[in-house]
């Protein structure tokens, strides 16, 4: 399979619109990339500051190109929790956005490219990364742990091929960035534009700016994808109202739509021609593992649909028996190339190759139905997903702690709950809480309470929160 | 409380700004709060504050403190 950053085979065709003001082709593409490529060396790692630009992207071609080790992270990404990276893997590149004044002062500039600049580090350390690995993603990208996502070269190609399969993405496609780089949902729709020689828009704007919308008709941009709350926001933005003509397909995926707007949108769709697929992943998987097809959006509400091509599903029970019949909660499990080798927590953990063997536990439940549809309902672990990221519970409570609050922390998609016995103005917990991790304040909220409940063994009982609002 | 003492408040409450924050430069990703999540915090809070419903296209353009002022006129809200 010709990998979808051997941007040779589309040469003349053009790759990036607005990037911004330009038209870029895939020529171009190579020959930038060739000025970062000759200051990378193969198997460093490179931790890339992400922004949906055109040198944010050729900064991580080029690391594939070179078969440098790119590690991506959100560009906003707070100092103090870049610090735990930076311990733990000691990268011989930074590439940053100038505006980060803070990462400038610890290294050598190699080479600027547009507003980024390459930096050479003064990490001394060699190890050894396995050659399969190809990036590092985080899994939360908000709360800095030092834990990633080992993608491998099958992985990103793979997932990119299926994913332009079943979404039959065509060279005349043109895309628009609605989701970071770093969040495997946004990187996969530039894999799978890349692999066909289709076009992309890469903009910082978001869809509450009038130019978003300007810029989309301009460039004549055939599709875009959203989280349930790009989706909630649409609705607000009353998209059955907007008039896209170049719109050809939607999609959505990073956490439950719900039914009702699920219908609603496929209703929505329906009347302008508009596909919708609904889709299911993991970054554990690169990106995708289901989807849900255009034509059984309105039967199948609700549904995550089926495997990709090349995956498979399957559900397991408590005992990891495989479940034979129909409509029978289990913990849904997938095999696919898309799974990735396993975690890693430090660069000693780099030299290991694939742990998984192509099967990923979810950690979500789900059922299927007697014609083959697979459905969730639920999650197993402590995380939630806030604006489409997946936050890991426990780790908010560590950033907390750090912070010098006593808390507990519960949740719903889109709602952080903090229960605290640290008597301070909550807008205090929440600014705090909300600038290191970088998520919008509104998704917290904090409860007081006298004290944190705990089992004889000093466990902590989350189930005796649930129903506490407040204890003035 | 005047109209434009309430416009104030709810600015200060969605963003967690003082009242010396509330300026002329005041716009759309000025600052961290005002985000595109922000944004629909903001223009939820403006309509129950005033009871008014604000169009599409008003919610989009309003990218600014100072252009609130002109968006809220057509809704009746002198500020």
């Amino acid at each position: 399979m010709t990998p979808f950053y051997h941007l040779e085979s589309f040469l003349e065709e053009t790759v990036l619109i607005y990037a911004p003001n330009e038209l870029i082709t895939y020529r171009d593409l190579i020959e930038r990339s060739s000025d970062i490529e000759q200051n990378l060396e193969p198997r460093h790692v490179v931790f890339i500051f992400c922004q949906n630009s055109d040198s944010s992207l050729l900064g991580y071609l080029a690391c594939l190109r070179k078969k440098s080790v790119a590690v991506l992270i959100p560009h906003q990404l707070d100092k103090t929790l870049l610090a735990g990276l930076l311990e733990a893997y000691k990268p011989s590149y930074l590439y940053f956005p100038s505006y980060r004044q803070d990462l400038n002062e610890s290294g050598k500039e190699l080479c600027k490219v547009g507003n980024y600049i390459l930096l050479k580090t003064m990490y001394q350390t060699h190890y050894e990364v396995h050659p399969d690995i190809a990036i590092l993603m985080t899994t939360s990208g908000s709360t800095g742990s030092p834990k990633l996502v080992k993608l491998s070269y099958l992985n990103l190609n793979e997932n990119a091929k299926s994913i332009s399969e079943y979404l039959n993405i065509k060279p005349n496609d043109r895309a628009i960035s609605t989701m970071p780089m770093s969040y495997a949902y946004g990187l996969s729709i530039i894999n799978s534009h890349l692999m066909v020689g289709a076009s992309l828009v890469l903009t910082e704007l978001s869809m509450v700016e009038h130019s978003f919308w300007e810029i989309l008709k301009m460039c004549e941009v055939t599709n875009f994808g959203g989280v349930p709350y790009t989706y909630k926001l649409l609705k607000r933005l009353k998209f059955n109202k907007m008039n896209l003509p170049s719109i050809k397909y939607i999609t959505q995926a990073g956490g439950k739509l719900g039914s009702e707007l699920t219908r609603e949108f496929v209703e929505v769709c329906n009347k302008k021609g508009v596909q919708f697929y609904t889709m299911y992943g993991q970054t554990e998987a690169t990106a995708r593992m289901s989807y849900l097809h255009p034509n059984f959006a309105l039967a199948k509400v609700g549904s995550i649909g089926q495997a990709i091509p090349g995956g498979e599903f399957w559900l397991e029970d408590e005992n990891r028996n495989k479940i034979r019949d129909p409509e029978t909660i289990g913990e849904l499990v997938y095999r696919g190339k898309n799974v990735c080798m396993g975690y890693t927590q430090r660069f000693e953990d780099l030299s290991q190759g694939d742990e998984n063997g192509g099967v990923l536990r979810t950690g979500d439940f789900a059922k299927r139905s007697e014609d083959g549809f697979y459905e969730i309902m639920g999650r197993k672990n402590r995380f939630v997903k806030i604006y489409g990221h997946r936050i890991n519970l426990d780790e908010v409570e560590t950033i907390a702690d750090q912070l010098g609050y006593e808390c507990v922390c519960l949740g719903v998609d889109d709602v952080l709950k903090i229960y605290t016995t640290s008597k301070l103005k909550d807008q205090k917990i929440k600014g705090d809480l909300s600038r290191m991790m970088g998520i919008h304040h509104s998704a917290f909220e904090v409860i007081y309470i006298d004290s944190i409940p705990r089992s004889s063994s000093g466990k902590i009982l989350y189930n005796k929160l649930n129903g506490i609002t407040d204890s003035a | 409380m005047t109209n434009r003492e309430k416009y104030d408040k709810v600015f200060m409450e969605i963003f967690s700004i003082e009242k010396t924050d509330l300026k002329d430069s005041l716009e759309y990703n000025s600052i961290m709060s005002w985000d595109s999540i922000g944004h629909m915090g903001l223009i939820a809070a403006l309509e129950e504050c005033f009871n008014i419903s604000i169009d599409t296209d008003d919610v989009i353009n309003f990218s600014s403190y100072k252009k609130g002022f002109e968006i809220l006129a057509k809704y009746g809200v002198e500020l």
